[in-house]
């Protein structure tokens, strides 16, 4: 099972993603000016600050040609992964429902949270159990998940919020604390938390792995 | 030309809500409905596709207005 | 003729420096020459009234790969890796402007580390500012964290660890210190020699504009009005994504091998950069400036020459591999253009248009640049105010919850959350876990890091107070289980052509060669900082250090915080705690003591070796150093990190109670762990068992004479701590 990780101008966790898929299977980086998903199974697009967040967060990356790729390639059904500015890029290229505002604190904050699973039947958290708790760390100044009042009701009828920030553990102000939200076909997920900085028993918690582990077995049953 | 952007109405602005805290405190009373936006100066050549570029990039229609106004 | 100063004088150069120039060119120098010289003879470049001093550091080691005079200095850690690392100061750009100055500070500083071929893993960064009772520290420090998240989040380098203080001295001029690492293989590493008559000087990186030309703009040759004075910004602005594209950009050129040197362009620019280079390999330079591509439309040669445009490299290329370096740079959007060649005529020559602007010789620059002895005295009268006082009450109870809650003591959460601590997964102890950050190495060891300084207690005693700053350092390394490998040090200090601060300087760095020589640690680079005082009087002497150590295992790394019940608690080292000097002492409004109680470097050696080895074996549960607010605070500090209360004995202390829970000094180590291993380390160190770990959520007490006791909750210990900084900068 081979994960492709994105790599833009100003990615910075691309590479912590990699590591954290070769835990469950192999990945590749993609270039962003390349087209070629070279037959990933899965697609992660990767935190850090693309283009330097400059005009907006991710809406330079979400222009770029590896990004026609991905959009045919979700569009397919193929599993989709963003996370942090991976979930901004997603957003700002209409594959995910609402859109990132600033943290209502106006700072970066980089902060251990837990999170609750709120659906185990998806192929990002078949690895995990309802209402699960997940110790992940979070790290952005620009992660206040916004969706405008109809469109919000629609994604909470439709089971898309997959993960929400346990009470009290939001720094960011996101609506309904929502932490991380999938499309309606289920099969792209952003979320603003960094799994892959919750892998490795050395440096914290684990809980992160489950997030991969759900889209290996996924993923490998897609073939 | 200019693109002037800014967050649409009732979205939380934490800028601007930042920015409204602060005048009072250095002795500016009497503001209020501080927004902060963002603007995009540009020469081009064909004033009729700005409206296309706006929707595309410069500014996010779920979030954000945008005003064109000549320079 | 006006009163105007002459030209040289207007850019800081004595009369005597000018006859030295002038004997040197065999002629006058013109403009650009004198642009050049001002910068390369100031004391930021030339360091010219610390380098003899320098002199008495030791600089070898059997770890050192690359000593003081290259861009970073490296270490040996093993399995054919080396980490490069040093200090830096931007200290007088962040009184100015705060953000972009510890922006730009910690750019230039990852630079240095990038320019030696490393790939930058980690910054600290330690700061001093005024007592935040003041607006301007408060905005001072909000700014300049801002700026340093803003640039370290941005380009992906986490900021693992850092020190924070206020003092009244630093008013007027704070410090902002930052220290990077770096890692690379052996064979990787780069010098910054040019080499090669024949080969191609090449810029990559910005474009070069008219940031920080500011003094030197006398020399403009056109008339300035008003409106033309912000054409010629002092300020610097600091891009993290052009920086990130730079860094991969230059990492690529070396992967692939297709450079001989590399140099990064920091203060004074390309000329600094350019005679640096020819210098170290002792050829010349021929520089076209106008092939260097410009933000600005009408440069002058000197402006080119001078300016401080951020984010820039230069390097020397043979002339059949510069179009494949061309394209690497294309590929990482990166601007790079050939300005000019390696040459043997041991000039820099600088050209404009095919014309010389300037002719040097490259000793001149670099090496010829007078060396002043310093005049030092002990100063008669002392030189500092005491502090205001804070503290009316000698009630110990009340004391302790007093200084968990002043400004020096209080959590750095608030802080330290607005960094990104864990970007390149190599981050085993995070801020406020252990007394060191501590970051994994490939095949299992781990590397640590601290930034340790000091100024009150060296303004108290230039000499034992830098001793103690280097211990420090190499305690808090110790406490994770590493062995110092290295140091690298930033001198912040006054006008040094003023006696007492000569004195204090040249104290300083005599103790901090002691130490050094004492620890066997050597000194790999590092910066000097001068001339920081105003009207209201000097900073305090403040030599900062960071030290990088090794530990063998990861998993072993120590951590702060007592863990299990039952454990027993101990304190370990030749601890002779006293008041004066201390932060209790500080909240009382005392004035300075003159001089600090002496140390016993060797035990202290010692002790730190202890309790390293203790660590590594895994045979204590926490180790914590004692530093400020001594015991009791460390005692406060341990508790809260490992969420649990203790029972502590301080029966005997008497009249000396205040001075054992809050007198400071080196050599103490709080630990916890089974009581047989704590009771065997007192067969090699000095060691008192005195307490006991309690459960989750219980009260920290301590046992006084006479059945009396003191006690706490953790959460009145907490809400001490975590309050009121986070207050005071609106978090």
């Amino acid at each position: 099972m081979r994960f492709g990780v994105l790599r833009f101008p100003g990615s910075c966790d691309e590479v912590d993603a990699q590591l954290a898929c070769e835990r469950v299977g192999e990945a590749t980086i993609l270039w962003h000016g390349d087209r070629d998903l070279q037959g990933v199974d899965a697609v992660v697009v990767p935190g850090g600050f693309s283009y330097g967040d400059y005009l907006r967060v991710g809406a330079i990356a979400r222009f770029a040609p590896i990004m026609e790729s991905l959009v045919e390639f979700a569009r397919a059904g193929g599993p989709v992964l963003g996370i942090c500015n991976g979930f901004q890029v997603l957003c700002e290229a209409g594959l995910l429902p609402g859109a990132l505002l600033p943290n209502k604190t106006l700072r970066f904050v980089c902060r251990q949270v837990e999170l609750v699973v709120e659906r185990a039947d998806t192929p990002f958290t078949s690895a995990c159990e309802e209402g699960e708790r997940l110790s992940i760390p979070a790290k952005h100044t620009t992660g206040c998940w916004y969706a405008p009042p109809e469109l919000h009701e629609r994604v909470e009828a439709n089971g898309q919020v997959l993960l929400r920030y346990a009470p009290g553990e939001s720094f960011n102000g996101s609506l309904a604390d929502v932490a991380g939200v999938c499309n309606e076909a289920g099969n792209v997920f952003g979320l603003m938390p960094h799994p892959e900085h919750a892998v490795d028993p050395l440096t914290g918690s684990t809980d992160g792995l489950k997030l991969f582990e759900s889209i290996r077995e996924h993923a490998g049953a897609r073939v | 030309m200019r693109v002037l952007v800014r967050p649409k109405a009732g979205i939380l602005d934490p800028q601007g809500q930042a920015v409204e805290r602060a005048l009072p405190a250095l002795g500016f009373d009497g503001v209020a409905h501080v927004h902060v936006g963002r603007l995009i100066e540009l020469d081009v050549e064909d004033a009729s596709r700005l409206p296309e570029m706006c929707e595309r990039l410069l500014a996010n229609p779920l979030i954000e207005d945008y005003e064109i106004v000549e320079a | 003729m006006s009163d105007t100063l002459s030209p040289h004088r207007a850019l800081g150069l004595t009369d005597a420096e000018y006859e030295l120039i002038v004997d040197k060119l065999g002629r006058e120098p013109n403009e650009v020459e004198l642009a050049m010289f001002s910068l390369m003879w100031s004391e930021h470049c030339a360091y010219k009234h610390s380098r003899k001093l320098l002199g008495q550091l030791p600089t070898e080691g059997p770890h050192v790969l690359m000593g003081p005079g290259e861009n970073a200095g490296a270490v040996d850690v093993g399995g054919g890796l080396a980490i490069a690392f040093k200090v830096e100061s931007h200290n007088h750009p962040s009184a100015v402007e705060p953000f972009q100055g510890a922006a730009t500070g910690v750019g230039g500083i990852l630079r240095d580390v990038f320019a030696v071929g490393a790939r930058p893993i980690a910054v600290l960064d330690s700061l001093r500012f005024g007592e935040l009772d003041s607006a301007r520290s408060r905005y001072l420090l909000e700014h300049a964290v801002a700026g340093i998240g803003h640039y370290g989040n941005s380009i992906g380098v986490p900021t693992v660890g850092g020190e924070l203080y206020f003092e009244g001295p630093y008013e007027q001029n704070c410090l902002v210190n930052a220290m990077a690492l770096g890692i690379a293989e052996h064979d990787r590493l780069i010098r910054s020699a040019a080499n090669g008559p024949g080969n191609v000087l090449v810029l990559f990186g910005a474009l070069t504009g008219r940031d920080g030309i500011g003094g030197a703009s006398v020399l403009a040759s056109a008339e300035l009005d008003e409106g033309d004075a912000d054409k010629r910004p002092t300020v610097q602005i600091g891009d993290p994504f052009a920086e990130k594209k730079l860094l991969e950009c230059s990492l690529e050129l070396l992967d692939r091998g297709l450079l001989v040197s590399l140099q990064d362009l920091g203060a004074a620019g390309l000329t600094s950069s350019s005679s640096e280079m020819a210098s170290k390999g002792g050829l010349g330079l021929d520089v076209h400036v106008d092939r260097v591509p410009l933000r600005e439309p009408g440069m002058e040669p000197f402006e080119i020459m001078v300016s401080e445009s951020q984010e820039r490299m230069l390097c020397v290329v043979e002339p059949a591999r510069v179009d494949e370096v061309l394209a690497v740079c294309a590929k990482w959007e990166t601007t790079a253009t050939a300005i000019g060649e390696v040459t043997d005529s041991g000039h820099l020559r600088v050209l404009c248009d095919g014309e010389v602007a300037g002719d040097i010789p490259v000793p001149a620059l670099v090496d010829d640049c007078p060396l002043y002895d310093l005049a030092p005295a002990k100063p008669a009268e002392p030189i500092y105010p005491a502090p205001p006082r804070r503290v009316q009450t000698d009630d110990p109870r009340e004391l302790l919850l007093a200084l968990l809650a002043s400004d020096n003591l209080a959590s750095r959460r608030p802080v330290f959350e607005q960094y990104d601590c864990l970007v390149q997964s190599r981050t085993v102890r995070r801020p406020d876990e252990a007394d060191a950050a501590v970051l994994m190495l490939p095949e299992g060891g781990a590397i640590a890091v601290a930034i340790d300084g000091s100024g009150r207690r060296v303004a108290c005693d230039p000499y034992r107070g830098t001793v103690e700053a280097v211990l420090e350092c190499a305690a808090n390394l110790a406490c994770v289980g590493a062995e110092p490998l290295g140091l690298t040090n930033c001198l912040n200090f006054g006008n040094p052509e003023k006696p007492h601060i000569a004195w204090q300087l040249s104290e300083s760095v005599r103790g901090m060669a002691d130490a050094c020589r004492a620890l066997d640690v050597p000194v790999v680079g590092g910066n000097v900082s001068l001339y920081n005082e105003g009207p209201e009087g000097p900073i305090y002497p403040t030599p900062v250090v960071g030290m990088v150590g090794r530990l063998p295992e990861a998993a072993r790394a120590g951590r702060l915080g007592f863990a299990r019940e039952g454990d027993a608690i101990a304190f370990c080292g030749p601890f002779q705690p006293s008041l004066p000097g201390s932060e209790l002492a500080k909240l009382r409004g005392e004035p300075l003591p003159d001089g600090l109680p002496e140390l016993d470097v060797a035990a202290l050696r010692r002790a730190l070796e202890v309790v390293r080895d203790a660590v590594r074996r895994g045979e204590v549960r926490s180790a914590h150093d004692v530093a400020e607010g001594g015991l009791a605070v460390g005692l406060a500090e341990c508790c809260l990190a490992g969420g649990v209360g203790a029972e502590v004995d301080f029966r005997g202390a008497g009249e000396q109670l205040l001075e054992q829970l809050f007198g400071e000094g080196a050599g103490g180590f709080l630990l916890s762990g089974p009581r047989p291993a704590l009771a065997a380390l007192a067969r090699e160190a000095p060691t008192t068992l005195f307490g006991v770990v309690a459960g989750r959520g219980e009260d920290l007490v301590l046992a006084l004479d006479g059945g009396a006791t003191l006690r706490w909750t953790l959460a009145e210990l907490r809400d001490a701590r975590e309050g009121p900084l986070a207050e005071r900068i609106g978090a």
